[in-house]
């Protein structure tokens, strides 16, 4: 069994960058129970034999539904988006005065209150981006997860955390015993599936990219090729958000802190990465 | 310490709300419905107050139509705090002049959750 679990975290760290230390293994087997029993299989011996094997990629995404987390409420952390508010959009809108475009990527959007609520952001200055085509692009590693974002259906527990009630008044709508997010909200989003140690390249280039609480699952050269290739998809003057409890100090050397927008970052300047060299 | 009033017909919500509160470190009373509310806020105005919608004697919406009538009654933040889930009853007390809505049952997560919105935590 030690080394059946040792196989299947080598293995998620191989196919989406889970990094579980051994300490954990008990946890993973406890964590797999339901999807082991609604294969059918009698163990997770059985399980990770199978996913070993390959050829059942709707096991393996199942497997990868149930270890990732999805912990998320809307407007998690708050500063971000009050950063995002007060001084990142009004100087994207200034920036970007002439193609009035923006795009923005939720990169690890769980079950998709985070880029709903950078969508209820926009919205709430849509006076101010009247005539402005403002993109927001949701992904997540979790097949799950992202059908769920996409439906946009949500608890009463869940839209009673970080949701102002007059966003839940002009937003949703009463679904049964849940709430749904209103069609005009969510034609602002597109959701797409997508595992960040893969290339993303294709996504496009972005103003402002929300990689938050995801890297701190990876270990570190994970996070530091996952930073730099995010260095590349995102705009000079663009803006990254990480978690709270994460960082970019000692992992990459192409961020820095956004110094007037508390747990943002910016790409490096030619002039910072000049004084970098030089200490 | 900031005080928040937490008037319910339910013994069991207010101990419930009670121990949250104070969790979070905040001074509480209680008040089984609406007109002994506005007794304590006589006494003594709270900086918050978690409002039952259902009560016998005063109901929480008269309550706050009386409240705001105080000397100082425009200084509570109000949290409805009710079994009434629907949109038209949250936009009718929302209306009224709350400050943020709490649909039961709660827990400690919403319950924070509403009291930074509300600028208390």
């Amino acid at each position: 069994m030690r080394s059946d679990l040792a196989a299947l975290a080598a293995l998620l760290s191989d196919r989406i960058g889970l990094a579980v230390d051994e300490g954990k293994h008990q946890a993973i087997e406890m964590r797999l129970q339901p999807t082991v029993a609604a294969a059918g299989l009698p163990n997770v011996s059985e399980l990770v034999h199978r996913l070993s094997k390959g050829g059942d990629p709707a096991l393996l995404d199942r497997t990868i539904d149930a270890m990732v987390t999805c912990e998320t409420l809307f407007f998690r952390d708050r500063k971000p988006f009050e950063a995002l508010r007060a001084t990142v959009l009004p100087r994207l809108r200034e920036a970007r005065r002439a193609e009035r475009r923006i795009r923005i990527w939720s990169a690890a959007c769980a079950t998709g209150q985070e880029p709903y609520s950078l969508a209820m952001l926009i919205d709430e200055q849509q006076r101010e981006f009247a005539g402005w085509r403002v993109e927001i692009v949701a992904s997540d590693v979790s097949a799950a997860a992202v059908a769920a974002a996409r439906e946009g259906r949500y608890s009463q527990f869940e839209v009673q955390r970080g949701l102002p009630t007059p966003l839940l008044l002009r937003h949703f709508q009463r679904d049964g015993e849940a709430w749904r997010i209103n069609d005009h909200l969510r034609a602002h989003v597109e959701f797409r599936r997508a595992n960040l140690i893969d290339e993303f390249g294709r996504f496009g280039r972005f103003d402002i990219v929300f990689c938050r609480n995801v890297l701190m699952y990876m270990d570190v050269e994970r996070r530091r090729d996952i930073l730099q290739r995010l260095s590349r998809v995102l705009a000079d003057d663009g803006y990254l958000a990480l978690g709270a409890a994460e960082t970019v100090v000692g992992i990459s050397d192409e961020f820095e802190p956004a110094p007037d927008c508390a747990g943002l970052f910016r790409r490096k300047t030619p002039a910072s990465l000049r004084m970098a060299a030089n200490s | 310490m900031t005080q928040v009033l937490v008037v319910d017909d339910s013994a069991i919500i207010r101990k419930i709300a009670r121990r949250i509160l104070e969790d979070l470190r905040f001074e509480t009373a209680e008040a089984e419905d609406g007109a002994r509310a506005l007794d304590c806020c006589a006494a003594s105005m709270p900086d918050a107050i978690f409002l039952d919608w259902n009560m016998p004697v005063m109901d929480g919406y008269e309550f706050l139509r009386e409240l705001r009538k105080m000397p100082d009654g425009a200084k509570p933040k109000i949290v409805f705090c009710t079994t009434e889930n629907d949109v038209a009853q949250i936009a009718r007390a929302m209306h009224a002049g709350a400050d943020e809505y709490i649909m039961k049952p709660f827990d400690r997560h919403i319950v924070q959750s509403k009291l930074e919105e509300i600028g208390l935590v």
